[in-house]
């Protein structure tokens, strides 16, 4: 009986959690009924991806209703697996929250902050599981609401101005969703997504249905951050409180990916997508000056969370590109980093949470030396940073190779030689803290350091850990990939 | 009639360009909620006007009445408006925040602010 | 459309461009907070003329209502003033909007005609709204019973929304309870207005309840009856004071209680699944199926009004309690 309501309890459980959390006096109490709920998703995503592995496909009628009439909730192998991303970057940033809050967000919010995270993870969730193009909306909205909230509640008076930037960016993404979503119930009368990719073949040359299109990708555009409108996301990502940096790094952008591909691939179909809309020859100009820009300015900054950001942009680079190439390989390179890119942002970001704990700053100047005295810790950012970089025995190197081997399969050679290049920019930006870690002597009359506690160093591990387990053993993730990859190509989604 | 039908939708788009003009282009941080307000509401226009049916009433069922306007937009208008609401009042509660920590709402003299706080710190 | 009701509408379109323009460029913030409630009161005209009641209802609430309010309370901390930019940067936004407005034009163009009853929204999907719901759920307001029941859990997600908004500002501004400060309690003295709206009050709680319960039947439901609701308290709490106001609904019960709406809604939701039905279908909950969706409705629009009216209370609450005089 459970297992026929999974795909609702997956995205019911943390929603309904939500206002749980917001009653439970004890401070303690809301953090360990969150990490639970957390793991409680964690589990379901397992569940929910050994059920649709074979090719089955879930659905779930809410209210009982059939679409299109109701609201359905579909899983099928391609967001099984980033509902397993999700609630992974969850189960490893929820118990680590207690220990790093303590110091970076004033008690009387804790319990506002975990309320906060179940909010965000649902509405994730939901966006990612739902097969219904408005309620798409409402879910996405639930997420953005309880992430304005969550960066702002980061110490400097910066994160207020970044919280409000994104904000209005935000919303501006998601007004033009809506505005997408009504021109295309204008078009066909219906909103749910199987049924819209049934009938959009039939309206091909519509103006309407090109004007839809544009509004939806310029709307998902805004929330994943695509060149040139990603100005949000640095600040964001640097003012926020460091767990939820983690947190909101490594999912939120992943799951704004995933909605983009699915209305390219699932609702309006690769063949009006790319052979009528060539919506290719727009994503690879930006993904490409994407990465390349991004790697860049990425050297010239002094907070290192900031300079993750930039990375962060890069990465989506990378992605989108995997994507632009329209080849199966492609594709698959472009899910698998993905997945790859939050497990070494996650562990990255977690890492450098356990830094700012103990030294309440993550300017790259005032690590310095700090590579003896907190030698775990540092050893999990240089981790982290070779599978940034692509280091083979990491997650980096497989989705790197398969962009790569995805790019010399179409013949376009020079775009290799651009992924290298940046490869190696990403080597100069890493380096640069690392060097300062391990090399410069930690400033006379600074206070001496510890080693991060426990609590912050065992789920950094674990994330860290799985950069080397899925980079050793990559067939588990590779497969997954390629076989939602090889999915959204033969249309047999629906 | 041709003329005019098209006439509800050019109006509504004017109104969201005009709105979201405000939002993108004004330096004062509550002039631009006001105009993310107007184009909001303005899209909310725009999914109603989608649902009027000629000669229709409103979606209650009635004795004697066969042709009824679709009901399915205002269910979406309402649940977006609801939605609108939600950004709107978090929104100003970050500009109280920011002119608490600022002590200026206006976007140039933050971004002045922060730039010399970035120049401080390093 | 008649004739009268397209004269209707071509008029009040033209009032909204007016007002639109006026509040793109007049200087003074507190007329364009004005212009923005009058936007929304000709807005609401327009969604009755569209056959929208519901709608426009609700935009009449939150658009005129609560949002000016909030604004207003808003401008009273940060002030009036605006200085004028020193550069000018009209030509980057100017651009921007009009390609966009270029694209949602040329995007009209292959859009079925206004009104007309062909068009595939109104020949798909929505026929067995209209149709078949006031025997499938047994409601005559075909908006109640697509929001509550065909497309239920949009509308819990949209509690859960106004939730999160509420858990923003709560960590934003808090609410501030000024006790033990007498001075600043004392209302000012406005007899006729208090003696108004003590007379107001019972009747707007009033409507609150009628609205709530007949939604079933005439343009209403759980949302809007929150909304004015809450409207009954705040406008206690502007002619009397904040802190009269949060003696009688205090903000430590009305957070629990703001809650506990959602989890009415989504307990209904589990109820249904232990019943053996999916998440939110009414059918399971009585031996009759039309009863079971009496039941949920009521039950998830009680929900609704319950969370609804009071985070629109806490929010105003919020707002008013962080400048530091009095309303």
């Amino acid at each position: 009986m459970i297992n026929e309501h999974l795909p609702a309890l997956q995205v019911v459980v943390p929603l309904l959690a939500a206002p749980i959390c917001f009653l439970i006096p004890n401070k303690r109490l809301s953090w360990l009924f969150a990490t639970l709920v957390s793991w409680l998703s964690f589990a379901m995503a397992i569940l929910l991806v050994i059920a649709v592995n074979d090719g089955t496909i879930l659905h779930y009628e809410f209210g009982g209703w059939a679409p299109p009439w109701g609201i359905e909730y579909k899983v099928d192998i391609f967001n099984s697996y980033v509902l397993l991303i999700v609630t992974a970057i969850g189960a490893a940033v929820f118990p680590y929250s207690w220990k790093s809050i303590q110091k970076e967000i004033p008690e009387t919010h804790h319990r506002i902050y975990f309320t906060a995270m179940l909010l965000c993870l649902a509405g994730l969730l939901g966006m990612t599981i739902t097969g219904d193009a408005f309620n798409l909306f409402v879910l996405l909205e639930i997420s953005s609401l309880s992430s304005y909230t969550l960066i702002s509640l980061g110490r400097d008076r910066r994160a207020l101005t970044a919280s409000f930037q994104y904000l209005i960016m935000g919303t501006i993404g998601a007004t033009f969703i809506l505005i997408g979503v009504g021109l295309l119930y204008a078009l066909t009368g219906t909103l749910n997504m199987a049924d819209l990719a049934s009938r959009i073949p039939a309206l091909e040359g519509s103006r309407t249905l090109e004007a839809a299109f544009a509004f939806l990708i310029l709307g998902f555009g805004l929330k994943l951050a695509m060149f040139p409108l990603h100005l949000w996301l640095p600040n964001a990502y640097s003012y926020a409180p460091s767990s939820v940096s983690a947190f909101i790094g490594a999912t939120a952008t992943k799951v704004a990916i995933y909605a983009l591909l699915r209305f390219l691939y699932t609702v309006f179909g690769s063949s009006f997508s790319f052979d009528y809309m060539q919506v290719h020859w727009l994503l690879m100009p930006l993904a490409i000056a994407s990465f390349m820009f991004a790697s860049i300015v990425a050297i010239f900054q002094d907070g290192i969370k900031r300079l993750l950001a930039y990375s962060s942009v890069a990465q989506i680079g990378y992605i989108l590109l995997g994507i632009s190439l329209v080849n199966v390989t492609g594709l698959t390179a472009a899910l698998l980093h993905m997945f790859n890119h939050a497990l070494m942002k996650g562990g990255l970001f977690l890492a450098l949470g356990a830094i700012a704990y103990r030294i309440g700053s993550t300017r790259v100047q005032s690590i310095a030396g700090i590579g003896q005295a907190m030698p775990y810790t540092m050893a999990a950012f240089v981790i982290g940073s070779l599978s940034l970089i692509g280091v083979p025995l990491t997650v980096g190197f497989i989705s790197k190779w398969y962009l790569i081997l995805a790019t010399l399969e179409k013949g376009y050679w020079p775009l290799t030689v651009l992924i290298i290049i940046s490869s190696l920019l990403a080597v100069v930006y890493t380096w640069r803290v690392i060097e300062t870690a391990y090399f410069q002597e930690r400033p006379a009359g600074a206070p001496a350091v510890k080693e991060a506690p426990l609590s912050l160093l065992i789920p950094t591990w674990v994330v860290i850990l799985a950069n080397l387990y899925f980079g050793i053993n990559s067939s588990l993730s590779t497969d997954l990939a390629s076989h939602a990859a090889l999915l959204l190509f033969g249309g047999s989604l629906l | 009639m041709m003329s005019l039908d098209l006439y509800n939708y050019w109006v509504v788009i004017f109104l969201m360009m005009a709105g979201f003009y405000m939002l993108i282009a004004s330096n004062h941080l509550i002039r631009k909620i006001i105009g993310l307000n107007i184009f909001q509401t303005s899209v909310f226009m725009l999914y109603i006007s989608l649902g009027k049916v000629a000669g229709g009433t409103a979606p209650i069922a009635a004795e004697g009445i066969d042709t009824y306007s679709n009901p399915l937009p205002h269910v979406l208008i309402l649940t977006a408006i609801v939605v609108g609401i939600s950004t709107t009042s978090l929104a100003l509660a970050l500009v109280i925040r920011i002119k608490e920590s600022y002590d200026t709402v206006q976007e140039d003299e933050i971004l002045e602010l922060d730039s010399i706080a970035d120049e401080e710190g390093s | 459309m008649s004739n009268i009701n397209l004269l209707i509408d071509v008029v009040l379109l033209a009032m909204l461009v007016l007002t639109t323009i006026a509040i793109v460029r007049i200087e003074s913030l507190f007329a364009i907070v004005m212009l923005t409630g009058v936007f929304s009161l000709l807005a609401a005209n327009i969604f009755i003329i569209l056959d929208a009641v519901d709608v426009a209802f609700t935009e009449a609430a939150v658009g005129a209502g609560i949002s000016t309010v909030l604004m207003l309370a808003t401008i009273g901390i940060t002030g009036y003033e605006q200085k004028r930019r020193r550069k000018i940067s009209w030509v980057a936004p100017l651009i921007v909007v009009t390609i966009t407005g270029a694209v949602l034009v040329y995007g009209t163009l292959d859009m079925p005609a206004f009104t007309d009853p062909e068009a595939p929204i109104h020949t798909h999907v929505a026929p067995r709204y209209i149709n078949e719901s006031p025997t499938e759920v047994g409601i005559p307001n075909m908006v109640t019973s697509v929001l509550a029941s065909y497309r239920g859990y949009d509308t819990m997600g949209e509690v859960i929304v106004v939730f999160a908004a509420l858990i923003g500002v709560l960590s934003l501004i808090g609410i501030r309870e000024h006790k033990g400060d007498p001075k600043h309690l004392e209302p000012p003295a406005r007899p006729v207005l208090q003696v108004m709206s003590k007379f107001m009050i019972p009747f707007i709680i009033l409507f609150a309840l009628y609205v709530q319960f007949h939604g079933d039947f005439g343009p209403g439901g759980g949302f809007q009856a929150g909304v004015i609701f809450a409207v009954a308290i705040i406008l206690y709490a502007l002619t009397f004071s904040q802190q009269d106001a949060m003696d009688l609904a205090p903000p430590r019960i009305l957070k629990r209680l703001a809650s506990l709406g959602v989890l009415i809604y989504g307990g209904t939701g589990v109820v249904s699944m232990l019943k053996g039905g999916n998440f939110l279908d009414y059918n399971v909950l009585a031996h009759d199926p039309v009863h079971g969706q009496h039941y949920g409705i009521l039950v998830i629009e009680f929900g609704v009004g319950l969370t609804v009216a009071c985070v629109m209370m806490l929010i105003f609450f919020a707002f008013i309690s962080r400048g530091d005089r009095n309303p």
